[in-house]
């Protein structure tokens, strides 16, 4: 690391361990957050009155077991073609299946980088129907609004999208009103808040008085956001620090938002651990019906059934840390994940798995 | 996931790009390296009047955003020494 950086990084430690008036609990929402912290080692860089607790903010870690069984239901269909973001595929479903298994029974399942590879799929094989599993937050949801966008105009007939997207704001909304965690503090993910602008969470800061600080990836703007977290709570204040400007700009991406907005529309969503939060989901407009992969395909689902022993729940919304599960390091690891948080690369459970070691050293 | 390094517009027409990573990218490993150029072929469709050499935030194949020239240049030169030699 440079020296200005370091010196940077060593100046904000000093400012936050300077902090001893009372325990402080922050929450980082984004999943990619969770995982920088974990690998920068950051939390033992944090004084003892400060804890950071992960939130729900890996998709595919708070999308129910349910939407599991139906992609999975899906890719049975013989002439279905089901193409997936790669965290998805080792999920397991209520009956221990998964993406990943169903593939190597024989289902055809494909990984992409982009909705928009699914688009080119539909083009390429036109006798096949090409479903895509839309698994995200703001930051994904707009390319998949673009995608159906593209597929409308084109007219094509062979793709749909089996929705499960979600929005942060209601979430929060729902972890601030929480009397299990009483956070002092958000730090709000940065590429959600680059669609969506920072007055998004202005309602949160100014409803529940819970500062609020949009932070970028790298580990010294994380301890930034902190450090604006710490300063709102010592002048005894609540508002939105964006400490990401260079990104995220009052408004958002209007654009993003429109398209958004054009395709999908707010619905309740179920958050595997936080329940059903009203207006946190967003399906698809009637506009789009055509496209919407679970009208157009009637398929029998299983009653779902969540993993047993398994916290990932509890972990999603920060009431207990990974390692407080029984299953943790287990029965459950990153190679035969029984919970969704180890899973994903960006779920607490992978994340603090995959840097235990370095932790200790 | 979310990757943060901008990436420098090379090619636009309508609404697609190609863009190259300048300087840093992410490696198999997650971790920063020095960037070997890159190219990939990206979609405008979230933004406005995207122009040859300007910097993009792309997440999932779509830019999300346009940052200033000058910031994201700033923003690589602190990422390189992040990824070291």
């Amino acid at each position: 690391m440079s020296s200005a950086l370091l010196a940077e990084a060593r100046a904000l430690c000093s400012r936050l361990g300077a902090w001893r008036d009372r325990p402080l609990t922050f929450m980082e929402v984004c999943g990619t957050h969770t995982m920088a912290v974990a690998k920068s080692g950051l939390r033992t860089l944090l004084p003892e009155t400060l804890r950071l607790v992960s939130g729900p903010g890996c998709p595919v870690c708070v999308t129910p077991v349910g939407y599991v069984d139906h992609a999975l239901a899906l890719a049975a269909l013989s002439d279905v073609v089901v193409v997936t973001f790669g965290d998805m595929m080792r999920v397991p479903g209520s009956a221990g299946s998964s993406l990943l298994r169903a593939r190597a029974a024989g289902a055809d399942v494909r990984v992409v980088y982009s909705p928009r590879e699914a688009l080119t799929l539909a083009h390429a094989q036109k006798q096949k129907q090409i479903v895509f599993l839309s698994v995200g937050f703001e930051t994904t949801t707009p390319g998949v609004a673009a995608t159906l966008l593209e597929a409308r105009r084109e007219g094509v007939g062979n793709l749909s999208a089996l929705t499960a997207n979600k929005t942060i704001p209601e979430a929060l909304s729902t972890l601030a009103a929480s009397a299990e965690l009483r956070l002092d503090g958000l730090l709000c993910p940065g590429h959600v808040s680059v669609v969506l602008g920072p007055e998004v969470y202005q309602p949160i800061a100014a409803r529940f008085g819970i500062p609020c600080a949009i932070a970028g990836f790298e580990a010294v703007e994380i301890l930034r956001g902190l450090a604006a977290l710490v300063d709102q709570v010592a002048g005894g204040v609540a508002r939105v620090d964006n400490c990401y400007p260079a990104a995220v700009r009052p408004g958002g991406n209007p654009k993003a938002r429109q398209l958004l907005d054009e395709v999908f529309e707010p619905c309740d969503a179920d958050w595997r651990g936080l329940g059903v939060i009203p207006r946190s989901g967003l399906r698809l407009r009637e506009a789009f019906a055509h496209l919407d992969a679970a009208r157009r395909f009637e398929v029998e689902l299983p009653e779902p059934v969540e993993p047993r022993g398994c916290r990932c729940g509890e972990v999603l919304r920060g009431a207990v840390a990974p390692d407080e599960c029984p299953l943790f390091a287990g029965a459950c690891t990153p190679e035969q994940p029984i919970g969704a948080c180890m899973v994903s690369s960006e779920g607490s459970c992978a994340a603090a798995f995959a840097h235990a070691s370095e932790d200790l050293a | 996931m979310c990757v943060a390094i901008p990436m420098e517009v090379v090619r636009v027409d309508a609404s697609r790009g190609v863009v190259r990573s300048a300087g840093v990218e992410l490696g198999s490993d997650g971790n920063l390296v020095h960037a070997s150029n890159v190219e990939l072929e990206v979609r405008l469709d979230l933004l406005e009047d995207v122009r040859v050499g300007d910097y993009v935030i792309v997440h999932a194949g779509y830019a999300i955003q346009a940052l200033p020239a000058a910031e994201a240049r700033e923003t690589l030169a602190v990422l390189e020494r992040l990824a070291g030699r």
